[in-house]
This record gives C-alpha cells, structure tokens and sequence, in this order.
C-alpha cells in the first residue's frame, strides 16, 4: 500500500535527531511536526522569522501578527526567537538549519528539484524554497513518487524550471525512501506491501537496487 | 524646530511627494506586519506606475492587492504572489511585469539596499531561471549569482511602537520584511499602533533606529488574518468536541 500523508510525515520523522533546528516547508512536511518523537528536542525554524514555532493556537489565543511560512496562526515554543526576515535567511543560506523538508514537482538522478513552477499554469512564486535548497546540507523531500496517471515525478531530467541545481540527496515517496548519489536513484526502503518492482516501473530515472530493500517501519 | 521629530499627522502628509512611477519597498509578510493603511492611502491618491517591491501582493481586498484594480502597479518584485484573481488576470494578460525573487534573496537585497552595499553573490538560485542573465562567480568551488541591490523612493513599514525620533519597536512575526524595508527607502515611511515619547523605550531593545525612518504616524489597524488556524482547548478536546 502506498504510504498516507501521515504517514509520509511519520517516516520523516524518524529522520530527527534531538538537538536539531529544522524547517518544514508547505504541505506534507507540515505534518512531520505530529510525529516529533517524544524522547527528543526539535526546534521548527519557519522563514518568516520565528525560531521555535508551536503548535496552532486555541481560538482565545489566536494572535494576527503571529503566523507561520504558510500564513497560518501559529505560537511560540518555549525558548523561541523573533527576527527579521534577513536574519532568518542568514540561518537558512549560512547552513545553520540542520534538516530541511520540502514538497517538489519533480526531481532528477543528479539531484535537481523542481517545486515552484508549472509554466502556463501555476505561477505564484518560490517563496523561500530556492534558498533553503541552496543553502541546506541536508535535504529530504517528500512528494508522490508518480502523478495519478502514472507518469513518474522521479526522472533522468527535470521537465520543470528548476528551484536547485544538485542539492537534493533524499526522497520520501508514498512508494520508497530513495538516495541519490552519482547520478542515480538508489532505492533504500520500500513501502509496506509496495513491490520493487512496482517502484521500478514508477521511477522513470535510472534506479540502483541493491540486495534485499528493506520495508519501512512505521 | 522639528529636529528629530518624525511625527507627522494625516497620512497624506506621511505619503507626500510619491509621484507615478516610482518605485516602493513594502514591508510585511501575507497580511502579517504589512503598513495597511499607508497602502490605502497610495490607493486614495491615484499614483499610478509604481514598481512595488514586497514579499507578497496582498489579497484581492486588502494589502497591496487594493492598487491593483485601478492598475496603479507596473511591476512587481516578490516571492509569492497570486493569493488574488485579479493578479493573476494581470499577469496572464501582461499587464503587470512580475519579477520572482527568491526570499532571501528578496529580504538581502533591501538589506544591501540600506547598507551601501550594491550587489552580493549568492547561491540561491543558480542553475534555476532565477539566474539568467546574472554575472555568475566560482568561489571556494562553489557557483554563485550577482544579485543586485533595491533601493525605494519611498519604503512603507508597519512596526508596533515608535518613540517621537523613529526609533522602532515591531511585534512577533509582524516585524519579517519591515527593518529591511525601512533601511532602503529614500523617504521612510512608519505607521504603527502607538507613538511613545522619546526615553520610554529600551534602547537595548529598539529593533530600527530612527536614523533609518523619515515619517511616523499613528493609526488603527484591521490586521486581518489570512489562514485562521486553530486547535481546540483542552476542554474542548476532553469533551470530544
């Protein structure tokens, strides 16, 4: 079975490590959020300059001018930070933040992600997706591995305008985790009950399947 | 004698000598800090072929997205847009020039704006559409692109508190673009809740100096809400509700 939004967002969060401050972009990544394991510390980064995001208000605590990256009414973590917008794109293209998780279209065997654009159309912009690509070591993105008709969003070359050039090093898809490295996919985890060969026939880009892949543990 | 008195009255006389084509630094981030009613006022005056550079066009009732049904916006310079019909409409048409700026591109660029800085290398946007057209340098191995700076003949800026002399005071994520903003106008402009006087806020705790900040007015703010998110208390959530 193809993998939930939630459970998208369940597996990414095993990827946390206490200690870490991470942004989590629009969408899926969102979600990540719910699953922060309970033995650990996280702090949620969101680019419109608050360092420390909580969780969304109660209707009594709901305060304008404080939002998230999304525009939604969010509040403060204990322990959080408020800056201005350049300050929080120093922490984002000076590689402070330690994850990054982020939505795309499409992305390719040499690491290109395309997230921002559908030329003709969808035209609303890359918000700060450019610089977290450009500016973050470590990357997951987290996406469906292929449209509702079939067609594979994990090629050989982007067919998008590109939001990075060679940044992104990790895949979440409602199919399988996915590594690229050297100019190929390598498959690490599938989901539950997903065939590698379903995978196979879904990843339009060159897929290295190595040995036994492991089914993911939610 | 003004001196360093920044105070003025009506906001006519906070956005006098904006002229057409123009170009205006915006502060805010959605509907969150945005200078609402120096926007209002723009509407009201009629200036028409201005160069807006914001994060965001407001929505099609509020925000920047008032200047767009009398078409007073030639270009815009953001890195969001499309929260409103009639942008969208616009820019289909090609009525509108847009220029999509990364964000962080978009915040380093007002800050070089105010700092003298005229251009800066950056590695957003290399490889992406973003950089055509753009000197592009190696350093350390690494490719960047030149981006240039944003100077404004006016910079609109919302902050929650102001003593006499400018100094500014912003509240929660409402402070985003608008230190920026007010660092690269020629002719700042402040609207905020309330105006102090001066020695009552903690120079340690001033986000702008008022050297930045040219005019300061006082007004009342809808503050409108984009995505009104929620959950529930804890007794709500206990009663299942």
């Amino acid at each position: 079975m193809a993998l939930s939004r939630e459970q998208i967002a369940q597996r990414v969060a095993q990827e946390l490590k206490d200690g870490y401050y991470v942004n989590l972009g629009i969408g899926i990544p969102t979600l990540v959020a719910n699953y922060v394991p309970k033995d650990i510390e996280v702090m949620l980064q969101s680019e419109n300059g608050l360092l420390g995001m909580g969780q969304f208000p109660t209707e009594d605590e709901i305060d304008a001018d404080l939002i998230n990256a999304g525009k939604q009414t969010v509040t403060m973590a204990n322990g959080a930070s408020i800056f201005d917008s350049a300050e929080s794109f120093a922490m984002i293209r000076g590689g402070h933040v330690d994850l990054t998780v982020l939505g795309a279209f499409e992305v390719d065997v040499n690491g290109n992600i395309a997230s921002y654009m559908i030329p003709g159309k969808l035209i609303k912009g890359m918000g700060g997706a450019m610089d977290l690509v450009a500016g973050a070591d470590n990357i997951i993105v987290t996406m469906t591995h292929a449209s509702k008709h079939g067609v594979s969003k994990l090629l050989s070359n982007c067919s998008l305008p590109l939001t990075g050039k060679g940044c992104i090093k990790k895949v979440l898809t409602d199919l399988a985790f996915i590594e690229i490295k050297e100019g190929k996919f390598h498959l690490l985890e599938r989901a539950p009950g997903v065939s590698v060969e379903e995978i196979i026939k879904l990843t339009e880009g060159e897929l290295v399947v190595t040995g036994d892949v492991p089914e993911m543990k939610l | 004698m003004a001196g360093f008195d920044k105070v003025v009255s009506s906001y006519e006389e906070a956005m006098a000598g904006l002229t057409d084509d123009m170009t205006i630094i915006a502060g805010g981030f959605g509907l969150c800090g945005i200078p609402e009613n120096l926007i209002s006022e723009i509407k009201r005056k009629g200036t028409n072929g201005l160069t807006l550079v914001s994060n965001n066009c407001g929505v099609d009732d509020f925000g920047l997205g008032v200047l767009l049904p009398n078409r007073q916006i030639k270009k815009i310079v953001a890195s969001y847009v499309g929260e409103n019909a009639e942008f969208e409409r616009q820019m289909m048409a090609g009525e509108l020039e847009v220029e999509l700026t990364p964000q962080g591109t978009l915040a380093e660029k007002m800050r070089a704006g105010g700092a003298g800085i005229p251009a800066f290398f950056t590695a957003t946007g290399v490889g992406t559409p973003v950089a055509e057209g753009k000197e592009e340098r190696t350093f350390n191995g690494r490719d960047y692109i030149l981006e240039e700076a944003i100077i404004g003949d006016f910079a609109i800026v919302k902050a929650w508190k102001a003593d006499r002399y400018g100094n500014l005071v912003f509240r929660k994520t409402a402070r985003n673009f608008n230190p920026l903003a007010a660092t690269a106008g020629k002719i700042t402009v402040v609207e905020v809740e309330e105006i102090v006087e001066v020695g009552e806020l903690d120079p340690d705790h001033i986000h702008t100096p008022g050297i930045y900040v040219n005019r300061v007015i006082q007004g009342t703010f809808e503050k409108r809400i984009e995505q009104r998110t929620t959950r529930p208390t804890d007794q709500q959530e206990a009663k299942g509700e």
